[in-house]
């Protein structure tokens, strides 16, 4: 058995990222025969829906909340298995999926983040990543807003961050943030940016806006996933693409994606860049390639240009 | 007022004329003083004494009345202390080490050395980095130490501050100061378990930090290493030490805070004894670790059992069985015979329980205090013929306490009348006592005001104890130790005694002087 690989995708919410990780860690399993952990840390639980059919039951903090103490769970309370091949119990495929979700409070209330360094202490302790597993996943909410959700990238958890983005401002924002994040870290642990996936929102020049900002933190756009009606058929009927249907182009993508995560060996401590470099960066990609944006054309109107 | 010539302290200060005049006038400021039927608070105050009551109260989910328990971190200092020239480091808020400081002062009337990184509520939103880097250097270049043991407190613990990334940053930027420093860290959430999970931890992380890793180990088939514990009777200490090295030179304690809190006058020295760094970092070479405290190195036992892939066993030498087992352990261990000298302990120690045990046969106790204090001193109540009757742990760990206190029970022929109250608090015991009354209790400093309340004689045993002095300097461990238990509860038991025949022409049918 080769040595466990613990990884975790991060990115800005609504980016896709649930669906991404899903798709992709389904690829993983249903191509490579990989055995994989997913943990999904987000205080919605929806980081294993796809894999389960359903969205997580019990979480994490809310049996800890009802039995009064997380040191009543017992592991199989809260760690499942994925619905039909992905079950370790089904040898239609080699691989497996398990999973759990840490959950957490309501919006408004409580510390998301002290649920999820709860969540993380709790597994270990119960040996959830002693099994004979390739891969441990974090699926994080989100930016990286407090040391909570860093928990993920302390020492001796997660070593590879995937970060998925998409063309859009904002998301290159956050993945330029959530680089800082790991910088933070990797300067005196062994996390490391492993890659930004480009979940496509077709939005102008977004492939090399995407690569050259990779480029510019020091590290590589992994994949391009492009965009696909055939993801949200299959996410209405709770499921992924590789698992609703194997052959069509868009689970060949993941299946692409998760070839190359298993073979990635480019693991770099992020450069981030200054708001000013990032802001020119989208001005220079940003835009159709005839059309071009100077420094006097800031807080004009449409009609104005 | 205090008269210069004679001063007098609180209890008697609040007798005299001046301060009861105030006392009473204060009441018309009280805002009930008038308002309740004295008849109406006589009679609630009975009801909370009834079965009824006790019902309610043992049904209560929503508070924590007297728990006699304390935080993680405060173990953890006290883990740190049992290493040489360490310094407890708290990252943190600052009032919570003050705390820790004056508890363990009160009850070992000794200072206690331990800093904090005082967060505030900037380091709060920008988490405690800065104030770690600052405070270690200072820490550092300050009291001179060879290692920091880094603990924290609930806020560090809630904002999720990562202590591994910030002790290795911290060392990395102080320019080559404390490349010379041990900075192992422990996570000690406050709002989890208790005391002896923080002591844990700590134990844990000083030596998972301080050793290397299996590949690196030799190992040393002399070399036992002994865990004492959350052990707050430095007599204790003592004695273990006393019996370990009968054993061999290479019985070595992890984790030794006996001089730190039992220094003499003179000069002021910020570190005493301590187990040394030397043996610290080669723990993992031992042949064997045993605990004495099975529920307080839960976390420790891990690293031990799977991570050094080393024996390791627990034994709880409290009373005259459990010394029995811990003797034979390192007897086994060792390769060594018994010595005489153990031999005669054993012999004077059963002489000595002869002698006593009418006086503690049949009487029944309440008893409270850490799960594995629990399990020693039950042994010896059951050796005694005693009655624990009622036996509440606070801090009960879920899995196996219960089961290991049921098994001792085993051994009573008044089984039956013994009840285990895990997760239980005082004021629970105080239904308990008014229902189920018994003959005495065995505690710490917070039976006082059950004792006030229900008249039943409180004994002092456990941690901590702040109202009587010195308590701490005797040993409860071994046999020696389990002569002091049998000195204080049967003289307790005699005491009451006389309390009971003291009136003149009453109850004074004869003179007891021999007993």
């Amino acid at each position: 058995m080769s040595e466990l690989r613990q990884i975790a995708f991060y990115g800005k919410g609504g980016i896709g990222k649930s669906t991404t990780s899903q798709n992709t860690l389904a690829a993983m399993a249903h191509y490579y025969g990989q055995k994989i952990l997913i943990v999904g840390c987000d205080p919605k639980a929806d980081s294993t829906r796809l894999i389960l059919h359903e969205k997580a039951q019990s979480t994490i903090m809310q049996l800890a909340s009802e039995a009064g103490t997380v040191e009543d769970l017992e592991l199989e309370d809260v760690c499942k298995p994925g619905a039909a091949e992905f079950d370790p119990e089904d040898d239609t495929i080699d691989g497996f999926i398990m999973c759990t979700e840490s959950g957490g409070p309501e919006p408004g209330v409580g510390c998301a983040g002290r649920g999820v360094i709860t969540a993380i202490n709790f597994l270990e302790e119960e040996g959830a990543y002693d099994d004979d597993l390739d891969f441990v996943s974090y699926d994080v909410l989100g930016d990286v807003v407090c040391g909570g959700f860093a928990m993920p990238i302390r020492e001796g958890k997660a070593q590879e961050i995937y970060i998925v983005m998409s063309g859009e401002m904002m998301a290159m924002y956050a993945a330029n943030n959530i680089s800082k994040g790991i910088l933070k870290y990797a300067n005196t642990g062994g996390v490391r940016l492993a890659g930004l996936i480009c979940n496509a929102r077709m939005t102008d020049r977004e492939y090399d806006l995407a690569k050259n900002l990779a480029t510019q933190i020091g590290t590589q756009m992994i994949h391009f996933v492009p965009r696909s009606n055939h993801v949200q058929r299959a996410e209405l009927r709770r499921m992924t693409v590789v698992e609703f249907s194997d052959k069509s182009e868009q689970a060949l993508e993941y299946k692409e994606l998760a070839r190359k995560i298993i073979a990635n060996d480019l693991k770099v401590i992020p450069t981030p860049l200054e708001m000013d470099d990032l802001e020119a960066l989208l001005m220079e990609f940003g835009l159709d390639e005839d059309a071009t944006l100077d420094q006097d054309m800031i807080g004009k109107k449409a009609e104005e240009a | 007022m205090q008269n210069v010539e004679n001063i007098v302290n609180g209890q008697k200060l609040f007798q005299k004329p001046e301060y009861q005049e105030v006392l009473e006038n204060k009441k018309e400021f009280e805002g009930h003083a008038g308002a309740t039927n004295p008849e109406k608070v006589k009679e609630i105050a009975d009801w909370t004494k009834s079965w009824e009551y006790r019902e309610k109260n043992l049904a209560r989910e929503a508070i924590t009345i007297n728990p006699s328990k304390a935080c993680q971190p405060l173990g953890a200092v006290m883990a740190a202390l049992g290493f040489e020239n360490t310094m407890p480091y708290v990252h943190g808020s600052h009032g919570c080490v003050a705390y820790f400081r004056s508890y363990f002062t009160r009850h070992f009337k000794e200072p206690t050395p331990c800093v904090s990184d005082s967060m505030s509520e900037s380091a709060a939103v920008f988490g405690g980095l800065a104030n770690m880097k600052d405070g270690l250097r200072n820490a550092n270049a300050l009291y001179k130490p060879d290692m920091i043991a880094v603990s924290t407190t609930c806020m560090a613990e809630v904002i999720g501050d990562d202590l591994k990334a910030f002790t290795a940053s911290a060392k990395e930027e102080a320019e080559g100061e404390m490349d010379d420093t041990l900075i192992p860290s422990a996570h000690t959430p406050s709002f989890v378990g208790s005391h002896i999970t923080g002591y844990d931890n700590m134990i844990r992380a000083i030596l998972e930090q301080t050793n290397p890793t299996k590949a690196e180990k030799v190992v040393d088939e002399e070399r036992i290493n002994i865990i004492p514990g959350f052990e707050p009777y430095l007599g204790s200490l003592k004695e273990i030490k006393n019996i370990s090295k009968m054993f061999g030179d290479k019985v070595v304690m992890i984790g030794d805070h006996q001089e730190q809190w039992d220094t003499g006058a003179g000069e002021y020295k910020l570190y005493a004894g301590g187990t040394s760094l030397e043996d610290t970092k080669t723990a993992i070479n031992a042949k064997a670790t045993i605990s004495l405290q099975k529920y307080s190195t839960v976390t420790t036992s891990k690293l031990i059992k799977n991570k050094w892939k080393q024996e390791y066993k627990t034994a709880n030498p409290i009373g005259l069985s459990g010394t029995d087992e811990f003797v034979m352990m390192l007897s086994e261990l060792t390769g060594k015979e018994v010595p005489e000298e153990l031999k005669a302990q054993i012999a004077r120690l059963v002489d000595a329980m002869q002698d006593s045990y009418p006086y503690m046969h049949g009487k029944s106790f309440a008893v409270w205090g850490d799960p594995d204090f629990l399990l020693g001193l039950v042994s010896f109540l059951v050796e005694m013929g005693s009655v624990p009757a009622h036996i509440v742990c606070n801090n009960a760990p879920r899995k196996g306490w219960k089961e290991d206190m049921e098994a001792v029970l085993e051994k009573s022929p008044s089984k039956d009348e013994c009840q285990i109250w895990p997760s239980k608090d005082l004021w629970h015991l105080r239904s308990l006592l008014f229902t189920e009354p018994v003959d005495f209790m065995i505690g710490n400093v917070y039976g006082k005001e059950l004792y006030r309340d229900t008249g039943i004689p409180l004994i002092r045993i456990g941690f901590p104890i702040f109202d009587r002095h010195h308590l701490h300097r005797y040993s409860m461990s071994g046999y020696e130790g389990a002569l002091n238990l049998l000195t204080w509860i049967t003289n307790g038991v005699l005491d009451q005694l006389d309390e009971e025949t003291k009136g003149i022409a009453e109850t004074d049918y004869f003179f007891d002087s021999v007993r």
